[in-house]
């Protein structure tokens, strides 16, 4: 995907409007993907730190947030300190979490009672400014509760994600209505890479970028986070089919061997 | 009761003079099944059981140890706790029930202390003191929480003994035919009072709640406190706000000059009606920062009813512990990681203590039982979870059964079908054999899982075992469970 081509006239507009909006003199810290074709569609070259973000899962996945709950892990894993996670009901793993670099020692889980308690304890931790990043897991975000957040995190200038979750699938036409996020994906599973030998690849994930602030809507294919939590370029076709031929002559075949090994 | 005390499974009465007679008082489990009441002549219990344990009833004893209870309740549940002699304590848990995870939650914890003290105990939440005390002596249930707004129906049934009328006048309701609540309420007050005096109107209004009850509170000797009066009853919640603030800067003080900090503090609210109110604060970890108290006592400020007004407010710290001096800036070295005490606190005073936890590893392979919750603020320990195989980020609370095709003993299934929809598995990785912990129990002694991470057609990827290893019987059922989702 190119990048867009700079169009000097919305940038001087987009300077105009920053100005209006009060944070002219202040250049908002990002937090880059790593990933050049994710990061120039995002403005300021990442993730804006000090905003809230949304995530919702695709399709089924709507309902379990799983590859949302580990995409939204894998960002909180990248900034520093420790992690607030605030869920109504309890099913989030710790040992997943860990596998994308999130360890148990930073994150505390709140299990608030309703959905008020969620959207205040979230506010609360988004004000606090001592966190790396809070993630919510919410049903409902009206326009009001999304603003208070916004500028909880402006404040602060910590990360705030907001996980879209509902208990049914009809409820995710929800996620059309407007709020005051920066930046709003949706996360869905895609079959993961192919291997030569039976097993299940590294997964995959289709982000769409469905809407950013100052920037541009757009759909990404990456490979599910590492151990550090970073996204990976999903490789072309043509790499993957070269793949048999690298583990061919090297310690490759073992090691694939023993992933599948299990007693 | 020491080195002379009986053994626990003895028949024992306690024994007291009545009048001119000596009759039994009390009597524990073991006497009660051979026949022993409490109102029994001293003799004739003798007779019933020869081996009965007869101690001289110490009613100074009782009332002194029960006081001892009621402090105890006083620094771990409620601000507002009174002994309700001769065997009762009452609590006045509003503002302090959302630090124990809710009412049924806090009864349940309160019980179960009681019982491994020896102490069996029923328990009862309700509007009013009248209704609670009788429900908790005459109601059928252990332990029993009230809805609001339930008070008349839930003791129409009791006996009016339930009522803590005076032995007389029970009986002279007896004669007359009454023997329910429900029935005495509905009957006319002129002619019960002209009869029986205002007890009964009284303590009908008191159980109903239509006359106010107060309960003095018993207050440790040792708290620190500061208290203020107001010539002018208070009532807004700007105005008690303010008050907060004057108050806590006094409190702070006192405990920095005896080098404490608070785990615990309470405001108590005295109105104009001899009522009070309580607020209830816990921290993390000992606190006397003036800005961070008043902040979360002012949080709770809503929670109060302050009915006429206000007219005495007593801020106490119940709980409070060594403190030193820390520093807290340094300009040498590198910031240390931000301190998040504070916002502990806040959060658990709204969802309370046990809602905000951090997940630990647990030495286990079975995945349920890989992980513990210790609080938000434990010490950190090196340990982490094995990192050998990927694991669900989602885990159900609990295993659900799916129809599974696969081939024995230790092939992925083909397809399953889950919640309704059959889903085809392209690729899995698997088994990774987990086994039951023998010590944990005989029925573990065999078991196995076989767990496998299947992909579908449509790229779900998911985590479902086989309880069993597919060859033997006595391993488990051999069906196929769903346990996690991965992203």
């Amino acid at each position: 995907m190119p990048a867009p081509e700079p169009r000097p006239a919305l940038e001087v507009l987009r300077e105009q409007i920053s100005r209006l909006e009060g944070r002219a003199g202040r250049r908002r810290a990002v937090l880059p993907f790593g990933l050049a074709e994710i990061d120039s569609r995002l403005p300021g070259g990442g993730l804006a730190l000090g905003a809230l973000h949304e995530v919702a899962g695709g399709g089924c996945d709507a309902q379990h947030a799983a590859a949302a709950g580990q995409f939204s892990a894998g960002i909180a894993a990248r900034t520093r300190g420790r992690v607030l996670w605030i869920v109504s009901r309890q099913d989030v793993f710790a040992p997943a979490l860990m596998q994308v670099g999130l360890s148990g020692r930073r994150v505390i889980y709140v299990e608030a009672g309703s959905e008020v308690d969620v959207l205040a304890c979230f506010e609360e931790g988004l004000r606090h400014g001592g966190l790396g990043a809070v993630v919510a897991e919410v049903t409902r975000l009206s326009m009001t509760a999304s603003r208070r957040l916004q500028l909880a995190a402006e404040t602060s200038g910590t990360l705030g994600i907001a996980i879209r979750r509902w208990r049914r699938p009809t409820g995710a036409a929800d996620f059309g209505q407007p709020t005051a996020s920066v930046t709003r994906w949706r996360v869905s599973v895609l079959s993961s890479v192919g291997l030569p030998v039976p097993g299940v690849g590294r997964p995959r994930w289709r982000l769409e970028l469905i809407r950013a602030r100052a920037g541009d809507e757009a759909v990404f294919d990456v490979e599910a986070c590492d151990g550090e939590g970073r996204l990976a370029q999903d490789a072309p076709v043509a790499d993957r089919l070269a793949l048999p031929a690298i583990l061919a002559d090297g310690a490759g075949p073992e090691e694939v061997g023993r992933r599948r090994a299990r007693a | 009761m020491g080195a002379g005390a009986p053994a626990p499974d003895a028949a024992l009465a306690l024994v007291g003079r009545e009048g001119r007679r000596r009759v039994v008082l009390s009597v524990d489990l073991a006497a009660r099944k051979a026949g022993v009441r409490p109102g029994t002549p001293v003799a004739k219990a003798q007779a019933l059981h020869p081996d009965l344990t007869i101690m001289d009833a110490d009613p100074q004893g009782d009332r002194a140890g029960l006081e001892k209870l009621a402090l105890w309740f006083q620094h771990r549940i409620a601000p507002i706790v009174a002994a309700d002699p001769p065997d009762g304590i009452v609590l006045d848990t509003s503002g302090a029930d959302h630090l124990h995870g809710g009412e049924q939650a806090m009864l349940a914890a309160m019980v179960q202390r009681l019982r491994d003290t020896g102490i069996t105990a029923k328990a009862v939440v309700a509007e009013t003191l009248g209704a609670a005390h009788a429900l908790a002596r005459y109601g059928r249930a252990r332990m029993l929480v009230v809805p609001p707004g339930g008070v008349v129906a839930a003791i129409a049934d009791l006996p009016v003994a339930a009522l803590r009328l005076p032995e007389g006048i029970v009986d002279g309701l007896h004669a007359l035919g009454v023997s329910r609540i429900g029935p005495l309420a509905a009957m006319p007050r002129a002619p019960l009072a002209l009869r029986f005096g205002p007890d009964v109107a009284r303590r009908l209004d008191q159980a109903f709640g239509r006359v106010a009850e107060a309960i003095v509170p018993v207050r440790p000797v040792e708290s620190v406190e500061v208290c203020r009066n107001f010539a002018e009853p208070i009532g807004a919640a700007e105005t008690i706000a303010r008050m907060i603030g004057t108050l806590v800067p006094p409190l702070c003080q006192l405990l920095e000059e005896r080098g404490l900090g608070g785990r615990c503090f309470d405001l108590l609210l005295y109105r104009v009606d001899d009522r009070a109110e309580a607020i209830r604060v816990a921290t993390a970890q000992p606190v006397r920062d003036a800005r961070r108290l008043i902040r979360l006592l002012c949080e709770k400020i809503e929670t109060i009813d302050p009915g006429f007004g206000i007219e005495r407010m007593v801020l106490a710290a119940s709980r409070a512990e060594t403190m030193g001096a820390r520093q807290a800036l340094s300009l040498l070295g590198e910031a240390d990681e931000p301190d998040i005490s504070g916002l502990i606190d806040i959060l658990s005073n709204r969802v309370g203590m046990q809602a905000l936890y951090r997940c630990a590893p647990v030495e286990s392979d079975i995945p349920e039982r890989s992980f513990c919750r210790v609080p938000a603020l434990a010490p950190d320990d090196a340990r982490d979870w094995p990192d050998h195989w990927p694991r669900p980020t989602r885990l159900l609370p609990r295993p659900e059964p799916v129809q599974a095709m696969a081939e024995l003993p230790d092939q992925p299934p083909v397809f399953f079908i889950w919640r309704g929809v059959r889903r085809k598995v392209k690729c899995a990785d698997g088994p990774e054999r987990v086994f039951g912990e023998w010590w944990k129990g005989d029925a573990e002694l065999t078991t196995a899982r076989d767990y496998f991470r299947v992909e579908d057609t449509s790229g779900e990827r998911f985590w479902i075992y086989r309880a069993g290893d597919g060859e033997h019987g006595e391993t488990g059922s051999q069906g196929w469970f769903l346990h996690g989702i991965f992203g």
